[in-house]
């Protein structure tokens, strides 16, 4: 049987869903920041950016940017009432400290046993770049995969163990992609949904890992 | 009378020593400094000064700024979380051909380890990088790490500097401090881990003026204060959306 996969505002709208109220959350550049279009309405959830920034609100209106208020992407956004400053070691604390529930991060590979590779493909020449990935993935109480599963040479970026150069080990708890939502646990792999039309089998098959029904 | 609020920009930044570590403030590009970089350039051109040590969360774009800075020849090594954005060809160009040495460090470690520079600790266990690349020393040995209740952590040092300049919004003659929104970024911690902290700011104010309970950077941590035009930040670094 058929099946199609997630779109991108899909896929946050499905991380989105499992966003408690209250939660402290950070999310990673890239793709996790479309999880801010999707948070459930009438639910506090307070975002956080990596420089200094708890109660981040959407970008402004054209003409109203504010270069002094950026998000970690370097994009303009605004405050929520209730919002507030804080520098860079403090908010490296909140990380580190455990004080963040949640952090949404993009993914190049995650390993069956939640170690991450998402920052730096190691290819010869690459300029390396680390910024707060590192921080990030081993600060938060939960770290949150969102990525296509499957490479566009449709290998699994679900891996036994990853090829890329890691960013923190068993740090991952749960992956959300377009074709299924991962849990990692102890015992390994563990199948939260898939989409439809999508069988068990064909996906163990797609991934090449035992995944628990 | 404690007179920090310095003349000009090349009073603030005479006599930088030779293989100085300077501190940069600035995510982006909000909280760089821009006048301090471009007086620091100037004091540059009029002295020898070779081998410097750069630290900042990034590593400049486009053509001005650190990218300028870059460019004067003067910097032999930068310490820095995130030196690739969309327009850092200069640094690009510098470190592909083998002029620009590059200490890479996770944007956590980098800022604790120059608030330890300020606060005297002699170093701390960071469970941030362990069991990746970035738990080497620059030889490639691993750096040392030792398992805490359970948990694995790598030893990480404190970074000191000759010079820190930071970009804050308010001033006065004590050095007292208050920054602008996410403009503050690394600038109190940096201001505590340098022999000489040069802030520019757009209001110098009398003494007493700014709230003691809003005062971020506390005097005791500046040197220098200068006075700057009020410019509003520009956009820059950042890829536009596809």
């Amino acid at each position: 049987m058929a099946y199609i996969r997630r779109t991108k505002d899909q896929m946050a709208a499905r991380v989105a869903q499992d966003m408690p109220e209250g939660a402290y959350v950070n999310l990673g550049i890239g793709m996790p920041t479309l999880v801010a279009n999707h948070l459930p309405a009438g639910l506090e959830i307070i975002l956080h950016s990596e420089n200094g920034i708890l109660g981040m609100g959407p970008a402004p209106a054209a003409g109203e940017e504010d270069f002094d208020l950026i998000n970690a992407g370097k994009q303009p956004v605004t405050l929520m009432p209730g919002g507030s400053y804080f520098h860079h070691t403090d908010s490296f604390a909140m990380m580190r400290g455990g004080h963040l529930d949640i952090c949404v991060l993009g993914a190049f590979q995650v390993s069956e046993h939640g170690d991450l590779a998402n920052w730096h493909t190691g290819e010869p020449g690459a300029i390396p770049a680390v910024g707060g990935a590192m921080d990030l993935a081993i600060g938060a109480k939960q770290t949150w995969v969102m990525m296509d599963l499957l490479t566009k040479q449709g290998q699994s970026k679900v891996v036994r163990e990853c090829s890329y150069p890691l960013t923190g080990l068993a740090c991952v708890k749960r992956i959300y992609t377009d074709l299924a939502t991962l849990a990692v646990t102890p015992q390994g792999l563990q199948l939260v949904d898939c989409v439809d039309g999508l069988s068990h089998a064909e996906l163990e098959q797609l991934v090449g890992l035992t995944i628990q029904a | 009378m404690i007179n920090k609020v310095a003349d000009s920009i090349a009073q603030a930044l005479a006599n930088i020593p030779d293989q100085a570590t300077i501190m940069i403030g600035g995510f982006g590009t909000a909280g760089i400094p821009d006048e301090l970089i471009e007086g620091l350039i100037a004091s540059l051109s009029d002295s020898a000064v070779q081998g410097l040590t750069l630290v900042n969360n990034n590593a400049g774009n486009g053509d001005s700024g650190i990218a300028a800075l870059l460019r004067t020849g003067r910097v032999r090594k930068i310490i820095c979380s995130f030196p690739r954005q969309a327009d850092s060809y200069v640094f690009d160009e510098l470190y592909r051909s083998g002029k620009l040495e590059l200490e890479l460090v996770p944007q956590g470690n980098l800022s604790e380890r120059i608030r330890a520079a300020g606060a005297g600790v002699g170093a701390f266990f960071s469970p941030t990088g362990y069991g990746t690349e970035l738990a080497k020393n620059a030889d490639g040995s691993p750096k040392e790490t030792r398992e805490i209740n359970g948990r694995m952590y790598v030893l990480e040092y404190p970074i000191h500097a000759d010079v820190a300049l930071i970009k804050a919004e308010k001033g006065d003659r004590w050095g007292n401090l208050t920054y602008r929104k996410s403009a503050r970024n690394f600038g109190p911690s940096m201001a505590m881990a340098a022999q000489r902290t040069v802030a520019s700011v757009h209001e110098v104010v009398d003494l007493g003026a700014l709230d003691p309970e809003v005062i971020v950077t506390p005097g005791i941590f500046v040197t220098h204060v200068v006075k700057v035009p009020r410019v509003a930040t520009q956009a820059g670094g950042f890829k536009k959306e596809a």
